[in-house]
Order: structure tokens, then C-alpha cells, then sequence
């Protein structure tokens, strides 16, 4: 058996999809966050193996600006989770929904 | 063969943290699964050589992030359980299975059906990357990738640098406590707006009255907090 591409790029399919469900499913703000860091993590994972398979470091580029977007967003987020904390305590994501337009 | 097994062992690391991630009911269990899973991203970077990126991995998520996110937790006390027997919207959970077998469907579908154009092998017709850029081309990984970014990305490594002082800006505002004359400034304003006959609509999110001010400028005690 060979290791090739693809295997990487089910992998990360699978990744994605348990990360999709998580947020869709899960109601808690910080558990969200999470599921989208899995989702984030599943397409690095499919960056790095699609730039090995095309001989260019492209790929490994591209994960290193996903990363700071990540952090970015990981920083904003959990700051309206505290923010939310600080007037309501527990909220879940189905509490939030007076910011609805 | 062996990088069958590497692949193999850290598949499963990874995935068994996914879904440890999702179906934890309490968050802090849900961070260290994904710290799991984190690991075995990097061992996967490894295995396709790009050690750069999995030192970040580490240092950045592992290390950054998913303290953040614990930070958080027991900052807040969020360690209750989720409640999982009320269904907030009516079928969503069987809708949820649904969707996300069809999102996996489709993705194996590129996969296995358009491989090729999926992989860009299609579009750039199987010719070799520029030399600076490709991955056998003699410079180590930090080399290669240092090149690049600081060259053809250099425009995008600046935005991001502004990215990320907005980002701590953002933070620093949003969870700033309101000073004391800002809060009665609101308070006044708030005030002339409400009708006199219903000032109970305003309810928990009405900011404190005037006597108590001086509490809420005050630090807040860790309990305090949770207590509201």
C-alpha cells in the first residue's frame, strides 16, 4: 500500500464534516469556536497535502495566513463570549438571538 | 509502508479527537480532545515534511489558542454540562445528520471522481512550480517558506500584521469595563428614552441604577460574576 493524496484529502473531508456538524449541532459558544478550529484544521490539512502534491510551497503559505486568521478570530470571539458573560451568565448560542435583524 | 502506519495512527488520533470535541458535554473535555486532535494535525504535517508548520501548530494552537479557550472556561465557570434533551428547533439534529452526510458525500465525491482538477493538476497541466517555490529545490523548509512570504506575500504578511493589531484592539475594547461616568451617561440616556409606565421592559440588560454605579466600577469578584 501506497500513502497518496487522496488519503489525505478523505481525511480531511471527514475532518470537515465533524467539525460542520459539531457547530451545527453543539449550543454552547465555546464549544462552537472549537468546531470551527476543526474546520479551519481540516482545510490545512488538505492545503499542506494538495502543495506536496503540486511541488510548491504555496500550500504551507496558505496554512500559515489560515493560522493568523485563526488566532484573530479565536481572540474576537472568546471577547463577545466574556462581554456576553458579563450580562448574562450561561448563555448558549440560542440566548444570543436578540441581535437578530 | 511505515508512513502507511504513521498515517494510519495519527488518522485516528485526529479523528477520535474530532468527535471527543463534539459529543464532550463538558468544554474543558472539548479543548483537550482538541488539543489531540491538534497533534495529530501536526504529526500529518511531519509526515509531509513541512516541520515548519507543525512547530507552529503546535506553538500557536496547542499552545495559544487552545489556552485562550481554557483561559475563557475558567474564566467564566462555564463548566456546566450541556443540557442535551431539549431541542431548541424541531428536527434540527436529524436535519444536522442529513446535511453533513451530504457535505461528506459531495467531498468524497471531488475526491474520488475529480481528483485531478480538485488537486490543480488539471490546471496547470502537470508543469513543475517555479523553483523558488518548489519543494525540491535543495533549501530547507523554514528557507523555502521564509523566501516566499517575505517576496511574491510580503503585501499580504503586512496586512496581517494590521489584522492582528486590530484583533487585540477589538479584544481590549470589547471586554473593557464601562467606566463609572460613561455608565451614568448611559444610565441618563437610557432614562429619557424609556416610557415612564414601563420601566420594568428594560429587565436584567437596563444598565445598574445610579446608588449601585460605584459597585460596578469596582473590581468584580470571580463569584460575582457567575452570580448575575
Amino acid at each position: 500500500m501506497e500513502l497518496t493524496n487522496d488519503w489525505y484529502l478523505v481525511l480531511s473531508v471527514a475532518m470537515f464534516v465533524i467539525g460542520a456538524v459539531g457547530l451545527l449541532v453543539r449550543r454552547n459558544p465555546l464549544v462552537m469556536f472549537m468546531c470551527v478550529e476543526l474546520m479551519l484544521n481540516a482545510v490545512n490539512v488538505s492545503f499542506v497535502s494538495l502543495g506536496t502534491e503540486l511541488n510548491d510551497v504555496s500550500g504551507q503559505i496558505a496554512v500559515f495566513f489560515v493560522l493568523v486568521v485563526a488566532a484573530v478570530e479565536v481572540v474576537v470571539g472568546l471577547a463577545l463570549v466574556v462581554a456576553i458573560n458579563r450580562r448574562r451568565a450561561d448563555a448558549t448560542a440560542d440566548d444570543i438571538s436578540v441581535l437578530r435583524g | 509502508m511505515s508512513e502507511v502506519i504513521v498515517f494510519a495512527v495519527a488518522a485516528i488520533i485526529v479523528l477520535s479527537g474530532a468527535v471527543g470535541v463534539v459529543i464532550s458535554r463538558n468544554p474543558v473535555h472539548s479543548a483537550l480532545f482538541l488539543i489531540q486532535t491538534l497533534f495529530g494535525v501536526a504529526v500529518l504535517f511531519v509526515l509531509q515534511e513541512a516541520h515548519f508548520l507543525a512547530a507552529v501548530q503546535i506553538v500557536v494552537y496547542a499552545g495559544a489558542i487552545v489556552i485562550l479557550f481554557l483561559f475563557v472556561i475558567m474564566l467564566l465557570g462555564v463548566d456546566t454540562a450541556d443540557d442535551w434533551s431539549v431541542e431548541p428547533i424541531a428536527g434540527q439534529r436529524p436535519l444536522t445528520v442529513i446535511a453533513g452526510a451530504a457535505l461528506g458525500g459531495l467531498g468524497l465525491a471531488l475526491v474520488v471522481v475529480a481528483s485531478d482538477v480538485l488537486t490543480g493538476k488539471v490546471r496547470s497541466g502537470g508543469e513543475r512550480a517555479l523553483d523558488e517555490r518548489a519543494l525540491d529545490n535543495g533549501f530547507t523548509d523554514i528557507e523555502r517558506i521564509g523566501r516566499v512570504l517575505f517576496s511574491d506575500y510580503a503585501l499580504s504578511f503586512e496586512i496581517t500584521a494590521a489584522l492582528l493589531t486590530v484583533a487585540v484592539i477589538g479584544a481590549v475594547v470589547l471586554t473593557r469595563r464601562q467606566l463609572r461616568s460613561e455608565l451614568l451617561e448611559d444610565l441618563e440616556a437610557v432614562s429619557m428614552d424609556l416610557p415612564p409606565a414601563a420601566p420594568a421592559t428594560s429587565g436584567s440588560e437596563a444598565p445598574t441604577p445610579p446608588g449601585e454605579g460605584n459597585t460596578t466600577a469596582a473590581p468584580v469578584a470571580p463569584g460575582e460574576s457567575r452570580a448575575r
